[in-house]
């Protein structure tokens, strides 16, 4: 089943198309990325999907509630960290945790005993107490998550949850999000920090300019634009110049970085072999040999800048 | 889920909703200057220098409290929370815009019936104002007061996130509504165009009750008056969900 399924989604603001007929689904319990450069569509895309924003076209359906015909039911699956703080800087801690239970009609007993265990998790118990408006952003974004994981819904959105954040509750909040997945919860992630989406996510959507270019797994993204493979060879000794590597089966590209090479191809196997060769005949001393496939960011710029050649050739 | 466990959980959120804003919104700034200093400044420009018996006096301070005090709430707590980026948090939650419209009427009414009790109390034990109808007066407070908080409401769904713009036009709302309701005058003592005026002013219905509870006698019918200001209140919540509405589109 899916989670989440969008269909043909439009919203414009004047003439520009910020979510411009895009679809797709996020399978239940997986980890789904959601990556594009500012002002890609991000995050109307998920105030759409959140029932924030009201498009001028298009379906979504939540755990297999309309979101616009029932919307109470779909919002009752979600929880939702947007991406600005937005706690009650007026209520302690402990109110804005209330507020949410009675608004998702919890059980009192059972949301103060949740509350207590979240305001723990996230190292917020001693503050309960303490008005929201005096915390640091890494506070009110734990807070945030606490309220969004109250109502222990089916999914939770996520926008951008770690920028700007010190490393201590970046680290915090990427271990309840793989926490939660492992409780079969499905996360629907918005963010542009790519090491994040390619650390956490099993199925990244690349948006640029109100469109998704493509969406697959971060390993398929990789093999899919195999041309940026290379090999890294480091030399001892006499160390060859560059041109030597030029004639090699399958060396597209030759950068020469010190006592090391970049080999760029599209068929790193077929280079190995006549790498070996060469060694052979010049006698060179080899200390280390890598190959690299792409890092998700290459494939996000590969996706970004070639996102006309990418559909024409899809 | 039956539609009995439905109208509870949307009650427990309409509740929530209200809870929240008592907590929040009864000691911001401009509710303290509108809803409380605002009601007691009149109270006083009426008294002093008119000669006047501050018994008579009573069931226009009333007016003027029930007016203030009533919508002196509603008309922060949206635009309040679009600024401080909350409202998105009511708009993800499973809550309608029913629920969310009628919290912000309750705890402005709430707010509203509290404070005028104040005029109503001090007219009573202070002055030694006689009240000739006591459950009637209690029942038009009631109205006047729900009438003028989803007023308040209404006016909060002016699409904008700072909280001045919608109290500026409350308040060009609300002194008009002093000067044409019948409130420094009876209505009889107006002359005709301002008694014409003063029928489309929900104020003037409930002064004229007041006034009534007071033994002072009504202009106008006071079965009519009651009707009219439940007339005043359907228009003003369903126009208040439609703008509301429209103030979302064009706000996200």
């Amino acid at each position: 089943m899916n989670a989440i399924s969008a269909r043909n989604l439009v919203k414009t603001y004047g003439r520009v198309e910020a979510v411009n007929n895009i679809s797709f689904d996020v399978k239940e319990q997986s980890i789904f990325g959601f990556l594009g450069p500012n002002g890609a569509g991000k995050s109307t895309t998920q105030r759409i999907l959140t029932g924030v924003v009201i498009p001028e076209a298009g379906s979504v359906e939540i755990m297999g509630y309309s979101l616009f015909e029932q919307p109470t039911e779909a919002k009752q699956e979600i929880g939702v960290v947007p991406e600005q703080a937005n706690v009650y800087g007026d209520l302690t801690a402990w109110e804005n945790l209330m507020f949410i239970a009675e608004i998702y009609c919890m059980n009192k007993l059972k949301a103060e005993k949740r509350a207590a265990e979240l305001l723990n998790l996230f190292t917020l118990y001693e503050k309960r107490n303490f008005k929201a408006k005096g915390f640091s952003k890494g506070m009110k974004q734990r807070l945030l998550l606490c309220m969004a994981l109250l109502s222990d819904p089916k999914i939770l959105f996520l926008d951008e949850p770690t920028t700007g954040l010190d490393v201590e509750s970046k680290q915090i909040i990427r271990d309840v999000i793989r926490r939660f997945h492992e409780q079969g919860k499905t996360i629907f992630l918005s963010t542009h920090d790519i090491e994040e989406a390619n650390m956490l996510c099993h199925e990244v959507a690349i948006i640029n300019q109100g469109r998704i270019a493509v969406i697959d797994r971060p390993a398929n993204l990789k093999q899919s634009i195999q041309k940026l493979n290379w090999l890294e060879v480091t030399f001892g000794g006499r160390v060859p110049e560059e041109k030597e590597f030029a004639g090699l089966d399958g060396v597209e590209q030759v950068k020469k970085s010190g006592h090391s090479f970049i080999l760029y191809s599209s068929h790193p196997g077929k280079v190995i072999p006549s790498l070996g060769k060469l060694i052979e005949e010049k006698e060179l001393e080899l200390i280390s040999l890598h190959t690299q496939e792409p890092s998700l960011e290459e494939v996000f710029l590969h996706f970004i800048n070639n996102e006309e050649a990418y559909r024409k050739g899809a | 889920m039956s539609k009995a466990t439905a109208l509870q959980a949307s009650i427990k959120r309409t509740i929530a909703i209200s809870k929240k804003n008592t907590k929040i919104y009864y000691m911001k700034p401009p509710v303290i200057i509108f809803g409380l200093l605002f009601p007691s400044v009149m109270f006083l420009a009426f008294i002093i220098g008119r000669g006047l018996e501050p018994a008579q006096l009573t069931p226009s301070i009333l007016g003027v409290a029930v007016l203030f005090t009533a919508s002196a709430v509603g008309p922060l707590i949206s635009p309040w929370e679009r600024m401080m980026k909350t409202y998105e948090r009511i708009l993800t939650a499973p809550i309608s815009l029913w629920n969310n419209i009628m919290g912000d009427i309750i705890s402005g009414f709430l707010f509203g019936l509290l404070i005028s009790m104040v005029p109503l109390l001090a007219g009573w034990l202070i002055f030694g104002t006689q009240f000739t109808h006591i459950i009637p007066l209690i029942i038009a407070l009631c109205l006047a007061v729900f009438c003028f908080s989803a007023l308040g409401s209404l006016i909060s769904a002016l699409p904008t996130e700072l909280p001045t713009n919608a109290m500026m036009l409350a308040n060009l709302i609300r002194f008009p509504l002093i000067f044409m309701s019948g409130v420094f005058l009876p209505l009889q003592e107006l002359p005709e165009w301002a008694q014409i005026v003063s029928y489309i002013s929900p104020l003037t219905y409930a002064v004229d009750l007041f006034r009534w509870s007071t033994g002072e006698g009504n202009f106008i019918n006071i079965y009519l008056s009651y009707f009219v200001l439940i007339i005043f209140i359907v228009i003003f919540v369903y126009w208040g969900k439609i703008a509301h509405q429209k103030a979302i589109k064009v706000l996200y």
